[in-house]
């Protein structure tokens, strides 16, 4: 907060007088299980290692001579939640405190819970889950992460690219990763890819479950020229990698991973966002930090585009204006989900590999609506 | 003495041939190779490199005719003579220099330091900072005016054209342009300042008198969305009529007529076609293709693309010494 008034007081001061000061408040979880030291440290793909906190401030900040020079304003407070309830009780209390717009890193239940409990936009950013976007989807609700089945499209769509078009599935014990799974096969199912097999795994030493976890009885008895690895977690699928009885590449949550942000990108000035993220945050920018640092360029968009407000008017600026997040075009949200559409980027870890969505991949509009649910689909019965 | 007809036909043939193609080269800088990239503009083959700084960028002629590339990541500028093909200098340029321009008198040199989101006056002899304006985020493009009185710095992030009085050093406006301005040209006249906007498909138009947008042209190209055209290099001819676009992401150039705000050509060349420059004659265009990593040459009469020729790794811009 301190850092962002001073800043904004640095810039140019025009006609901030008048401006009206569009307030936003971000809820995330206390004792944030993503994010204790034993599993932050561990950085595996698509999984966040820091506060939301850092990207939304790094947006604010960046965009103070924007800002300025339309006269407009933006505050942000961050509130932790504990539970459900807790989450829903701040919610409340934030919008009665004036706040236009709340930012929620939330598990999906209680993003519901924030999101039914106000009258305001709620952008969401940092949960995956296909059902916030399908059944659960809430008119109010925008998302910057990209959704699970946006990440398996982009997958799909690279391995069709590169002809690797059978494909042994490895599915986790958790109920993240049945559900994911089954995203997983439907965005084969959509592009072609054949499941030679697909197995069940489990972390585990006890040579009874050796079926289940070692990696070479895992991937024999099969002909296949990728592994698609579905694992929530992470520790399994770190390994799985060069372990494989057959020489072919892992794919899915090790391996080649599909995400929003790498801080290896090269292309469209993303390393000085990278760079910035670093200097500031002190640890490289996930595809989280990315999703974080969005919803702050989406509210400087928004009160940027009306500068006197009211909330209704930032509000409408909000789900209209496209922001820019270095990955090489404007971005805006779907009308029919509030899902951002952006490409995605494909990385091992090292680098980004490629980007989806693949040259030479049609559609009738937007081709970055190939990666998520479109429009005919019309999954999200609510009106938006 | 006598010359028989046929030498002074043939003479007049390569005259002209020399006037269509004059003996030069064009020095490309490229990201990836610590190096320039020498073509003979007659021939339009590769005759040579020159090892340079580290991430060499912008590159442009000084008024004292040495050349100088800004090396993104040595925070310097290597100063070439192009009698000797040899550097002749390093200078600092502040942190993570990308662009640049230099005052008319070429004492001070204009640079956009892309990480520190600042605007450097640079003294040209020294190298010495000599002052640093806070501007918005990823600062790219740098003009300065005909009479150096007045600086130009777009940023990226913030979608604006920063003004600066030189004389004091400060922003005077900021003028809010397209989503992502990169590069700009000034019209002959000194009256307008034209704006390439990346994400925007646009070129903005802002009066120099003030600073108020006063135009815009969008660009269209047959079978590409308007989110896969994506404006960067700016030219003017010296007349001022015309100018010429790189549209990125579309692999074309776009020919403008200047006055009447209207696209008259678009010509195909490489990927992701960046910076643009032309020739003394005006006759042909040299267009940097950032992603197939080479450069094509236009024939700017017929609107075609005479030649495409490899240079190094991510090439960014080209100079052409005659």
């Amino acid at each position: 907060m301190k850092r962002l008034t001073i800043l904004l007081a640095l810039a140019l001061g025009a006609g901030a007088a008048t401006a009206a000061t569009l307030k936003a408040t971000l809820l995330h979880p206390a004792d944030d299980a993503r994010l204790e030291r034993s599993r932050a440290e561990r950085a595996y793909l698509g999984h966040p290692t820091g506060p939301a906190e850092d990207g939304v401030q790094m947006a604010l900040q960046e965009g103070a001579f924007e800002l300025d020079a339309a006269g407009a304003r933006v505050s942000l407070e961050a509130r932790p939640a504990a539970s459900l309830d807790a989450a829903r009780a701040t919610a409340v209390a934030a919008e009665k405190g004036g706040a236009a717009v709340l930012l929620a890193d939330l598990p999906a239940d209680w993003l519901l819970a924030v999101t039914d409990a106000v009258k305001i936009p709620v952008l969401n950013l940092g949960e995956a889950s296909d059902r916030l976007r399908t059944q659960d989807c809430r008119a109010r609700l925008f998302h910057l992460m990209p959704s699970e089945r946006m990440r398996a499209d982009a997958l799909a769509q690279t391995l069709v690219s590169r002809k690797w078009t059978n494909v042994l599935l490895l599915i986790g014990p958790s109920p993240a990763d049945q559900q994911r799974a089954a995203t997983v096969q439907a965005a084969m199912k959509r592009y072609g890819l054949k499941t030679v097999a697909s197995k069940p795994f489990k972390m585990s030493a006890d040579p009874r479950e050796r079926d289940l976890a070692n990696p070479l009885l895992l991937t024999a008895g099969a002909q296949y020229d990728a592994v698609w690895v579905v694992d929530s977690d992470g520790e399994f699928a770190r390994t799985l990698p060069y372990r494989t009885v057959l020489p072919r590449p892992v794919v899915g949550d090790a391996g080649l991973v599909p995400v929003a942000w790498h801080a290896q990108f090269e292309r469209f000035g993303a390393p000085q966002v990278s760079r910035r993220f670093m200097k500031a945050a002190k640890r490289p920018m996930t595809a989280h930090d990315w999703s974080a640092w969005m919803a702050g360029k989406a509210l400087v968009g928004a009160a940027v585009a009306a500068p006197k407000g009211p909330a209704a008017a930032w509000a409408q600026a909000l789900a209209k204006t496209p922001v820019d997040g270095s990955k090489g075009v404007g971005m805006t949200f779907r009308p029919w989900d509030g899902q951002l559409r952006q490409p995605m980027l494909l990385t091992d870890g090292q680098g980004v590999i490629s980007q989806a969505p693949i040259e030479g991949l049609l559609h009738p509009t937007n081709v970055l609506d190939t990666l998520g649910h479109d429009a005919p689909e019309k999954l999200c019965k609510q009106p938006r | 003495m006598t010359i028989p007809h046929r030498t002074v036909a043939g003479l007049a043939l390569a005259l002209a041939a020399a006037a269509a193609a004059a003996q030069g080269t064009a020095y490309v800088s490229s990201e990836k190779d610590d190096a320039l990239t020498l073509i003979d503009t007659k021939t339009l083959t590769v005759k040579g490199t020159i090892p340079i700084c580290k991430r060499g960028r912008h590159i442009q002629r000084l008024p004292d005719g040495t050349l100088m590339v800004a090396c993104t990541d040595s925070n310097a500028a290597e100063v070439i003579d192009p009698a000797t093909g040899k550097s002749v200098r390093r200078l600092p340029l502040g942190d993570e220099p990308e662009a640049f321009d230099v005052s008319p008198d070429g004492k001070t040199i204009y640079v956009s330091n892309e990480d520190e989101a600042e605007a450097s006056f640079v003294d040209a002899a020294t190298g010495k900072v000599l002052k640093s304006i806070k501007v918005g985020q990823e600062p790219e493009g740098v003009k300065v005016s005909a009479d150096g009185k007045t600086l130009y710095v777009t940023s990226e992030v913030a979608s604006m054209v920063h003004v600066i009085d030189v004389a004091s050093a400060t922003v005077v406006k900021n003028v809010k342009v397209g989503k992502r301005p990169r590069r700009m040209a000034i019209t002959p006249d000194g009256k307008e300042l034209w704006v390439t906007n990346e994400l925007d498909a646009s070129v903005s138009i802002v009066s120099t008198a003030d600073h108020s947008v006063i135009g815009s042209i969008k660009f269209a190209v047959k079978g590409a969305r308007a989110e896969d055209i994506s404006p960067v290099g700016i030219t003017m001819t010296k007349d001022g009529k015309r100018a010429f676009v790189s549209l990125g992401k579309a692999n074309h150039v776009a020919f403008v007529d200047v006055p009447g705000r209207k696209v008259t050509d678009l010509v195909l060349v490489g990927k992701r076609a960046w910076n643009v420059t032309l020739d003394k004659a005006e006759s042909r265009l040299w267009v940097v293709n950032g992603l197939s990593d080479d450069v094509t040459v236009i024939d700017v009469a017929a609107a075609k693309a005479i030649k495409s020729i490899p240079v190094g790794r991510v090439p960014y811009g080209v100079v052409i010494v005659e």
